[in-house]
């Protein structure tokens, strides 16, 4: 996945096979209602979680707080690494995403660890670690509620904070019944029981427990976690040995940056003013402390980002703290859902970082598909400028700027011969004003001959309709 | 980068007009309405035969030497220091807030910006600067307002449309869910990407049509061609206008609609 290859897993998709998928799920139903409702549910629980608050200037701090941590980044991860290690905890680095996974599986074979509980960790989905340490003989549960059914489905994520949002209770309740027996029910915690019930096990059977992390911050050598069921601090306080991946972007400089996009983040995710669970981890257990893990390692993954890093545009995507309101927003994202992009992170973050991870060749579909709205910049709390880097990439992805020649892996692999040409000749008549309203006048005076039937367009409208006169005609009688 | 903070000018006695490709050849009709509503304002408007295309088609397809091309010979039609209005969010957001960017490296990058800061959006234009107060001479009626994305997120204008209409006496607005969701135009997009966008149109021809509404105005035309595109074709009764040849429909006097210039 890391060099751009086809994902070797059977249940993985394809990020250039971006239209089918699309058109399936345009044309399910089921899709449809349950994205809309969860959508329609979650932007208006952002909305009332905001009412207080002086929102532009909250997003303007987030903004500039993760703007000056990246700008810092190479000192703040060197910052970080000291402290880590002092606090005793191991660091480890990985270049790409079959190198992360090496090392957890190093670390897990170390111990003869067997089994493995995972709290939600996104980066962990970038690595498909689940599939690299099944193939390893290390079977990996998850414990959060919503990627535990995605795993017992056999499915990926189709959201980031909620990755079995394309389900509805009836359609858990089935899968629930087919894996575990549990017994058919609409009760939601009915059914939340009995996945509880079959977790607290494992947690106590674990070898190791494997978690993301939402701050690492450089100052203190701390991990934060967000998490809203607990199975965070289980997995990280109950096995013995912890290992915390995540990318290299989470970096914060101090305690006090993590204030305000905590506040952002769980207000923009779920609308809670604060989730359940923040954990704050700063090692492992000390001689006088009666539990923790003896172990705690962290994994600190690149897989694209560092060449992210170089370019002052691109930049901006790392700001990323994953809170998922841009995909909550997002009317393209609530039409098709998450599985329809291929990718780990879908909606309009996963548009813009997707391409780095797969290579602008394997993602050329995913920066077009959206009609650049401007939603997902507006709710964006640390105010990444994702229509413009969508429409960055749209030029990467054709080799659209000999100015500004593309850099991303993949770059031009969009670019046709027959649509490179219409642009041309579009140029051609739109550069030369006499050509341009000779042209013009000529179609308003044809009119009649105008085509009824316009590809895409017309499969769900009817084609404009040329007026009598152009403005410009018009405009030329007025002055005479 | 940070976003300047919007200044507004004084009344001018005379401005451009930048109609945009769409108004050009589908739409002349709401150029002109915007046209007579800015010379009732009491201003001079001038309408550079030169101007073609802002260049947006080609810039957000990625095509960016070519919007380039197209975007500079539009530069040089706006000698005078008057404002430059736009009947358009989406065009108008263009050129305000990437003119600048499309230009970075060039020679022509000052200009650009010099241009890009006296582009108006036509509607903001006439509310926040003209302070045009509207008459409404028409029947009672009830309609629906889409703002484009454009001219609501990109030009933050999302009040300037409903208050204008707040100014009619006998127009009622109609209110939609998910007023401030995009209608699926997104210009090459429709066309790229039918299956979703036809989805997107149809559920905001929903909302407008459970609004009651029978009538929809917009301030863009891309919207206008989408909305009324699949309402057209799905033969629903809704009808569609710029907001612009509706504003001047009602309030312009049987002597003003006399001079023949409207649509017929």
């Amino acid at each position: 996945m890391s060099q751009g290859a086809a994902p070797q897993h059977p249940h993985r998709t394809l990020a250039r096979e971006f239209h089918p998928r699309a058109r399936a799920a345009i044309h399910n139903p089921q899709i449809r209602r349950n994205f809309r409702k969860a959508m329609d549910g979650l932007m208006a629980k952002r909305k009332a979680a905001f009412e207080d608050w002086d929102l532009e200037a909250l997003r303007t701090l987030g903004a500039n707080i993760r703007r000056r941590a990246l700008a810092r980044l190479p000192e703040l991860l060197v910052q970080l690494e000291q402290q880590l290690i002092a606090n005793g905890i191991q660091v480890h680095w990985a270049n790409d995403a079959d190198e992360a996974c090496h090392i957890v599986s190093n670390i897990c074979s170390a111990r003869h660890a067997k089994r493995v509980i995972k709290g939600k960790s996104m980066v962990s989905e970038e690595m498909e670690l689940n599939d690299y340490l099944d193939e390893h003989g290390i079977e990996a549960l998850e414990s959060d509620l919503g990627e535990y059914i995605v795993q017992l489905a056999e499915e990926t994520p189709s959201h980031i904070i909620m990755p079995a949002i394309h389900k509805n209770t009836g359609e858990i309740s089935e899968l629930m019944h087919h894996k575990t027996g549990t017994d058919r029910s609409n009760d939601v915690e009915y059914l939340t029981a009995s996945a509880r019930a079959q977790l607290r096990e494992k947690f106590m059977q674990a070898d190791v427990g494997i978690s993301g992390v939402n701050f690492a911050v450089a100052e203190t050598g701390t991990l934060c976690l967000v998490e809203n069921e607990g199975n965070g601090r289980m997995t990280t306080t109950v096995p013995p040995c912890h290992i915390a991946v995540t990318g290299i972007e989470k970096v914060v400089p101090g305690m006090e940056d993590v204030t305000a996009l905590l506040a952002l983040l769980t207000r923009s995710a779920t609308g809670q003013h604060i989730t359940t669970y923040f954990n704050m981890i700063s090692g492992p257990r000390k001689a006088d402390e009666l539990d923790g893990p003896e172990e705690v390692h962290v994994v600190l993954v690149d897989n694209g980002r560092s060449t992210i890093y170089q370019d002052d545009e691109l930049l901006d995507t790392l700001r990323c703290i994953r809170c998922g309101a841009c995909m909550n927003h997002c009317p393209v994202y609530t039409r098709v859902g998450g599985h329809t992009y291929g990718t780990t992170y879908p909606g309009p973050i996963g548009k813009i970082l997707m391409p780095h991870m797969v290579g602008l060749d394997e993602g050329r579909h995913l920066p077009s598909a959206s009609s650049l709205c401007g939603a997902c910049g507006e709710v964006c709390p640390v105010k990444i400028p994702i229509p413009d880097l969508l429409v960055r990439l749209r030029q990467e992805a054709v080799d659209g700027d000999k100015l500004h020649p593309a850099k991303v892996r993949g770059h031009g692999a969009k670019r046709g011969t027959v649509e490179a040409m219409i642009w041309k000749g579009w140029e051609w008549m739109h550069a030369r004003p006499g050509i341009y309203r000779m042209g013009t006048s000529m179609g308003a005076r044809f009119r009649k001959l105008q085509p009824g039937k316009f590809g895409g367009w017309t499969q769900y409208r009817t084609a404009p309709k040329l007026a009598a006169k152009t403005l410009h005609q018009r405009m030329k009688e007025r002055s005479q | 980068m940070a976003d300047p903070i919007k200044v507004y000018p004084p009344k001018p006695s005379k401005v451009y007009f930048f109609g945009t490709c769409l108004i050009d050849l589908f739409y002349p009709e709401a150029g002109l309405a915007g046209i007579h509503l800015l010379e009732r304002e009491g201003i001079e408007v001038h309408f550079p035969p030169g101007q073609t295309c802002c260049g947006q088609p080609a810039y957000t397809s990625g095509y960016h030497d070519e919007a380039r091309a197209v975007a500079a010979a539009q530069l040089d039609l706006f000698r005078e220091d008057w404002p430059i209005v736009v009947p358009s969010g989406s065009c108008g957001g263009m050129m305000r807030k990437h003119y600048s960017h499309l230009f970075r490296d060039t020679p022509r990058q000052e200009q650009a910006k010099a241009v890009a800061a006296r582009i108006w959006e036509l509607t903001d234009f006439l509310l926040n600067v003209c302070h045009i107060q509207l008459e409404d001479l028409g029947e009672p009626t009830t309609v629906a307002l889409h703002t484009s994305c454009s001219a609501r997120r990109e030009l933050g204008l999302a009040t300037v449309g409903p208050t204008l209409l707040g100014q009619l006496k006998n127009v009622t607005l109609a209110e939609q869910v998910r007023a401030e969701e995009c209608c699926g135009f997104g210009g090459t997009f429709a066309v790229r990407h039918p299956a979703i966008s036809g989805a997107m149109v149809g559920e905001k021809v929903d909302a407008i049509v459970d609004s009651g509404a029978r009538e929809f105005v917009t301030t863009d035309c891309g919207c206008l061609m989408n909305i009324g595109g699949y309402a057209e074709k799905e033969r629903l009764p809704l009808s569609g206008q710029h907001i612009l040849s509706f504003l001047w429909d009602r309030t312009c006097s049987p002597q003003e609609s006399g001079s023949g210039e409207q649509q017929p």
